[in-house]
């Protein structure tokens, strides 16, 4: 069955589902770290590390779930290093951020190297649309576990922040560390644990981007997205819920390029691939303000200030 | 780390280390000794990945430093690298780190190859000067967009800044690969050649072009314009504070863009010295992540526009060793974004040292 036309909002409701995954899961990371009164711009560092361990685990051991779980790992290391440099006094957590942005990515292209011609094996994934005739409609629908346990994790979050000892802890320590240390808890402490975490996430939403879509390893596989994320979660007012909506707004912005390829409009083609930046900029010009804090804002934040 | 290295031999009187020796002691002894700190993390990375450290570093030395055709290819890409950190050093003395400096770069370099195309019969002062306005333009007006958001937006100027490299990237591939495309280039989409009566030539004696010292100049009326003008004055109490500059009747807004504009300036005009000087034409060459490593290089300078200059030699000979690591050792052409990485984050780590060494600080009661 030929779609034409029909196929450009298709292929970007699939393209959605596909794309968004890693903006999920690094922007809860990022939603979880920032809650915490920290902002980590190095997750694009870590993606990117956990996209190259994740496809080199897959590889070396066959089996691309350990390549997802050392991914995370990766990112737990990267994150405890971005908390504990960020932890000594007059240390700006930016600055740290572009760091480790460089190194992650400089790190993943060292050790990467000999895994760029190597085919691994890539995760499976769930053929929701086999009901649809259309081989567009089925492509479309296909789903990958990845997906489903972001949005499960994106509920949990969301539930966690409001009603868990945990979650009041990582809010408090990030609305006003004095309160914080005034009720005993160790800030710093607190925030190093909620830098890995989200750096967990945003490895394992690295290791989707090799293992599964594209589904390779390459140099050239990320191109912003952990940056994005940042971006994207103060967009969603650090609400794990909205973090969901927003990135699959990206997604669906970000594979508008390659689905007017596909039924042949070329012209433009960057332009169309530069489409998420743009929308980025157009929802931060929107969302921000120079007189008032947001709403919502974890008032320990200094990107806000 | 040695705390007492700065000290000069056989100080004597009591007043002879000044209080202005000591600051300076001490903006010299911690990064420099961060980088050695850096130089053993990195030499341990190298060792546990079965590479002798001490083979890398010599390799490392001769290959940015040990022969004159060394030290070329070092200033070379120096160069690009002294005016990218201006990018970051200029908006940081009013308080934003901009990081943006390789989209204004790939502009600017667009630009200047555009101007040099289209008036390629003109006598070529001329028209090598209005390369270098064009891209010192179009670069700061990118970076003042950042600038802008930041200052009526309120749009965090990191993130944007980078946001603008990827639209900017985005923008010079659709030109050079489009619109402005050279039919005569093949295999690497290019802009049409400016022409070799256009290039930028060496300086004599030196088989250096002319961009290092565009950008020693541009460093040095940088330092002035920071230290002993009014406005450097303004700048930097914005950087301090701005609800203190605010009270003081500053216009806050326009000392922001001023910042900006210079800092995208200094990359348009890096962009352009790679058109001009080697490439001869705008193309994906011009994407080689000078305006990422400039970032480095101003950290490691504390965004003084005097101390980017030895740093950004430092960096530029570290990056000019890549090919001869690679060549020798087998080491991927990543090892020196690996080394460069590590001195970043150990560099930021230091910050925390500053003002805690007694022998640094202020002596004089009176």
């Amino acid at each position: 069955m030929e779609l034409g036309w029909w196929g450009v909002p298709i292929a970007v409701l699939g393209g959605a589902i596909r794309v968004s995954t890693p903006f999920l899961f690094v922007s809860l990371g990022e939603c979880l770290t920032e809650k915490s009164g920290r902002i980590n711009l190095g997750l694009e560092g870590i993606l990117v590390m956990g996209a190259m361990s994740g496809y080199g685990v897959s590889y070396l051991s066959g089996s691309p779930w350990l390549g997802v779980l050392v991914a995370g790992l990766t990112g737990v290391a990267l994150g405890l290093l971005h908390g504990t440099i960020c932890s000594l006094p007059r240390v700006n957590d930016i600055a740290v951020g572009i760091g480790l942005m460089l190194l992650g990515t400089g790190l993943a292209f060292f050790l990467g190297k000999p895994f760029v011609q190597p085919k691994a094996p890539t995760l499976p994934a769930l053929h929701l649309g086999d009901w649809a005739s259309s081989p567009q409609v089925q492509s479309a629908l296909q789903v990958n576990v990845l997906f489903i346990i972001g949005v499960l994790l994106a509920l949990a979050l969301s539930w966690a922040f409001r009603n868990t000892r945990w979650g009041l802890v990582v809010r408090m320590v990030g609305d006003s560390s004095d309160a914080a240390r005034a009720m005993g808890y160790r800030v710093n402490l607190v925030r190093v644990l909620a830098t890995a975490a989200g750096g967990f996430m945003a490895g394992v939403g690295g290791s989707f981007l090799s293992l599964y879509y594209p589904g390779s390893w390459n140099e050239g596989l990320s191109s912003g997205q952990g940056l994005m994320a940042v971006a994207l979660v103060i967009f969603a007012r650090w609400r794990p819920l909205y973090c969901f909506y927003a990135a699959l707004l990206f997604g669906g912005a970000g594979s508008l390029g390659p689905a007017l390829q596909s039924v042949g409009v070329t012209s433009g083609y960057y332009l169309f691939n530069a489409a998420p930046y743009v929308l980025t900029l157009a929802i931060m010009v929107a969302t921000c303000s120079p007189r008032r804090t947001l709403a919502g804002a974890p008032g320990e934040l200094s990107v806000t200030r | 780390m040695s705390t007492t290295a700065a000290l000069p031999v056989g100080a004597s009187a009591a007043t002879f280390p000044s209080d202005r020796m000591r600051r300076a002691a001490e903006a010299f002894v911690i990064p420099v000794g961060a980088l050695v700190v850096a130089m053993i993390l990195f030499g341990a990375f190298m060792a546990l990945i079965g590479k002798n450290p001490l083979d890398v570093y010599a390799l490392i030395y001769k290959g940015g430093f040990s022969s004159g055709f060394a030290w070329q290819n070092t200033l070379q890409r120096a160069a690009p690298l002294i005016l990218t950190a201006l990018c970051v050093a200029l908006p940081a003395q009013a308080g934003l780190i901009v990081i943006g400096g390789e989209g204004a770069l790939v502009l600017g370099g667009l630009g200047a190859a555009v101007v040099g195309h289209a008036f390629s019969g003109s006598a070529p002062l001329a028209v090598q000067i209005g390369m270098a306005v064009a891209a010192m333009i179009v670069g700061g007006l990118w970076i003042s967009l950042a600038g802008a958001l930041r200052y009526y937006r309120g749009v965090n100027e990191t993130i944007g800044s980078l946001l603008l490299t990827y639209i900017a990237i985005a923008l010079f591939n659709h030109f050079v690969e489009g619109p402005l495309r050279d039919p005569a280039s093949l295999n690497k989409p290019s802009t049409p050649p400016i022409g070799d009566a256009l290039m930028i030539g060496h300086v004599p004696g030196m088989d250096v072009h002319w961009g290092l010292l565009y950008g020693l100049v541009f460093c040095v009326v940088c330092y002035v314009l920071v230290r002993y003008t009014v406005l450097g004055f303004a700048l930097r109490i914005v950087g301090g504070n701005v609800r203190a500059a605010r009270l003081a009747g500053l216009r806050v807004g326009r000392l922001v863009l001023v910042s900006c504009f210079l800092g995208g300036s200094a990359a348009g005009l890096a962009g352009m010295v790679e058109v001009a000087a080697l490439h001869g034409s705008a193309n994906a060459s011009l994407i080689a992540g000078y305006g990422y490593a400039g970032i480095l290089v101003s950290f490691i300078a504390r965004h003084n526009p005097i101390a980017v200059i030895p740093v950004a030699v430092l960096v530029g000979g570290i990056s000019a060793s890549g090919g001869l690591l690679q060549r020798r050792l087998d080491l991927p052409d990543a090892t020196v974004l690996v080394l460069q990485g590590i001195a970043f984050m150990v560099i930021l780590a230091a910050e925390t040292l500053y003002g805690r060494y007694k022998v640094f600080q202020p002596h004089s009661k009176d």
